[in-house]
């Protein structure tokens, strides 16, 4: 056990990679403690899977370093990788294998053996539910049950640093709730790198996110501080009786608002939305000022702007 | 090693690894067979010297899978990741294909047999003869893998191995050196794996010949290493 590690079960300093031309991550800087469900977000080819790549000792950075619980992948390559589970993008599996076969192949790779490793295999059919499946060839599985076999694979050694790139592709609803408690179960004990491009599915599950997008973070923190992080306000939808050019002066002039627009009218019902800069709460305020000027109010709602506004708005170049 | 047993047990996986087995002797047996009686001489030159003809294609076809449906199935990258390395992966692959091949090399065994109940042949070359296939015929599959750790796709994996195999079997042959530079026939004579084999098979067992083939074997085990780092430098 290394003792220069303060906690963190991977660190990431300076990270570069480039592949010829493309840069593909650029100057990366982030720590995960031990025990965190740490979301790495981000759109197709901003450079997630690359990062998983160079830590999970497959290929070397360009420069930066990387330590995973103290260790080197580059030095300490056999060592860094017996303390990583990886599911890697699209699940790849020896389709001529049965279930049973595999897990056992990989478990002697990791260099475990005889009771030992029957009774983890039989740990792992009971944890991903496989155990129906036991004599079945891996070619002939569902997509979910494929999926459940890979982290399975991941899982065997009891590995300190759990890596999932997109674990949810191709499943259903059904089976994106299980392999999320999966997931979340796996989280007590764990460290888990879990990478999407789908938002609900990472502030659903994780900790701690870090958006990416273009090699570069764009964002980080939690769920909740991510959201507030955005830039705009609150806006409210309003839908009021009454003369609509009246409602655009009226509600302009309310402390905090910095726009009113008109989305649509019916009859004599307008429908309206306002725009504040700031996040005070001015519900009130534009109740009053319907009760003021004898506007019947129909509808009131405050929209917070949602993690997914968010993530569209950082990585849109 | 993990490597080495499920590589074995794979070629068992799928009944190819019998029809492979049964295909080779039914072609070593018939094609020595035919010439054996009109020769009626009790040894078994004829069956040693369409070996390396017979191996040509058998070897890329045992070995065409290896890595190239590793890389397109991505397994590979999922191999890279476990704690074993290249190198351990590499011997695990060869180690497990020139099992398989000693064990359809041995399946001949019906040959001698057949020969020394008709006649009395010279135990000699024979068992020269056949430590020369296992020498060549590891040679042939160092080859055969390197060239399929350099292509994703396992037609094209056989037929470069056919052609890189070929290529280096004919470079010594007399057809050849006939035409090159003076200055060169002996390299090209000590390249050529056919010459190496002949000599062996005559019953004499030559250390060069020996070292010739562990040279050759080591040096595309080590290109099959180097390949399966190459994805380091890109």
């Amino acid at each position: 056990m290394s003792s220069s590690n303060n906690g963190f079960m991977l660190e990431v300093k300076g990270l570069d990679k480039r592949f010829g031309q493309v840069h593909a991550v650029k100057d990366l800087n982030f720590q995960i403690r031990k025990g965190e469900i740490f979301g790495f977000l981000g759109p197709n080819g901003a450079g997630k899977t690359t990062t998983m790549r160079m830590i999970t000792c497959y290929m070397p950075p360009t420069s930066g370093s990387i330590r995973v619980d103290g260790l080197d992948p580059i030095e300490q390559s056999l060592a860094v990788r017996q303390k990583i589970g990886y599911l890697p993008e699209n699940n790849p599996l020896y389709n001529e294998m049965t279930v049973r076969e595999y897990l056992q192949f990989v478990g002697e790779i990791r260099g475990i053996k005889g009771s030992k490793l029957s009774s983890r295999i039989d740990d792992m059919y009971s944890v991903c539910g496989l155990s129906r499946m036991s004599g079945r060839q891996l070619g002939h599985l569902s997509k979910g049950y494929r999926q459940r076999v890979g982290l399975a694979q991941a899982m065997i050694h009891n590995p300190d640093l759990l890596i999932l790139d997109e674990p949810m592709t191709g499943l259903d609803p059904n089976q994106i709730i299980e392999i999320r408690n999966l997931i979340k179960k796996m989280g007590h004990e764990k460290t888990v790198i879990y990478c999407s491009h789908i938002l609900s599915e990472v502030s659903a599950t994780c900790d701690r996110i870090l958006i990416i997008n273009e090699g570069q973070i764009a964002a980080s923190g939690t769920p909740d501080e991510l959201t507030q992080k955005s830039s705009s306000g609150t806006s409210y939808n309003v839908r009021l009786k009454g003369d609509r050019y009246e409602m655009e002066t009226r509600l302009s002039e309310i402390a905090g608002v910095s726009s009113v627009k008109v989305q649509s009218v019916e009859n004599e019902w307008v429908s309206l939305t306002l725009s504040t800069g700031s996040k005070d709460d001015i519900g009130e305020a534009i109740f009053k000022c319907a009760v003021d000027n004898k506007w019947s109010l129909s509808e009131l709602k405050a929209e917070t702007v949602s993690l997914e506004e968010v993530f569209k708005q950082l990585t849109r170049g | 090693m993990a490597v080495f047993k499920k590589e074995f047990k794979s070629f068992f996986i799928s009944p190819i690894a019998y029809v492979f087995i049964v295909v080779y002797l039914v072609v070593t047996n018939f094609l020595f067979f035919q010439g054996f009686f009109l020769i009626n001489q009790a040894d078994m030159r004829g069956y040693f010297g369409l070996l390396p003809w017979i191996l040509l294609f058998f070897v890329p076809a045992i070995t065409m899978r290896s890595w190239a449906e590793e890389k397109k199935v991505k397994t590979l990258e999922l191999l890279q990741t476990w704690p074993v390395s290249d190198m351990q992966v590499v011997m695990g692959k060869f180690l497990a294909a020139f099992c398989f091949l000693a064990i359809a090399i041995l399946s001949s065994i019906t040959i001698p047999v057949t020969v020394a109940l008709l006649g009395s042949p010279d135990p000699g070359p024979i068992i020269g003869g056949y430590l020369s296939a296992f020498l060549m015929g590891a040679a042939y599959l160092s080859i055969g893998l390197w060239i399929s750790s350099i292509t994703e796709n396992q037609i094209n994996a056989f037929i470069l191995g056919v052609v890189a195999i070929f290529i280096l079997f004919i470079i010594g042959s007399q057809f050849v050196t006939l035409a090159a530079p003076q200055a060169l026939i002996p390299i090209l004579t000590f390249i050529g794996l056919g010459n190496h084999f002949e000599s062996v098979e005559r019953g004499v067992i030559d250390s060069r010949d020996i070292i010739y083939y562990l040279s050759v074997i080591s040096f595309f085990l080590f290109l099959n290493v180097q390949s399966l780092g190459s994805r380091k430098w890109e």
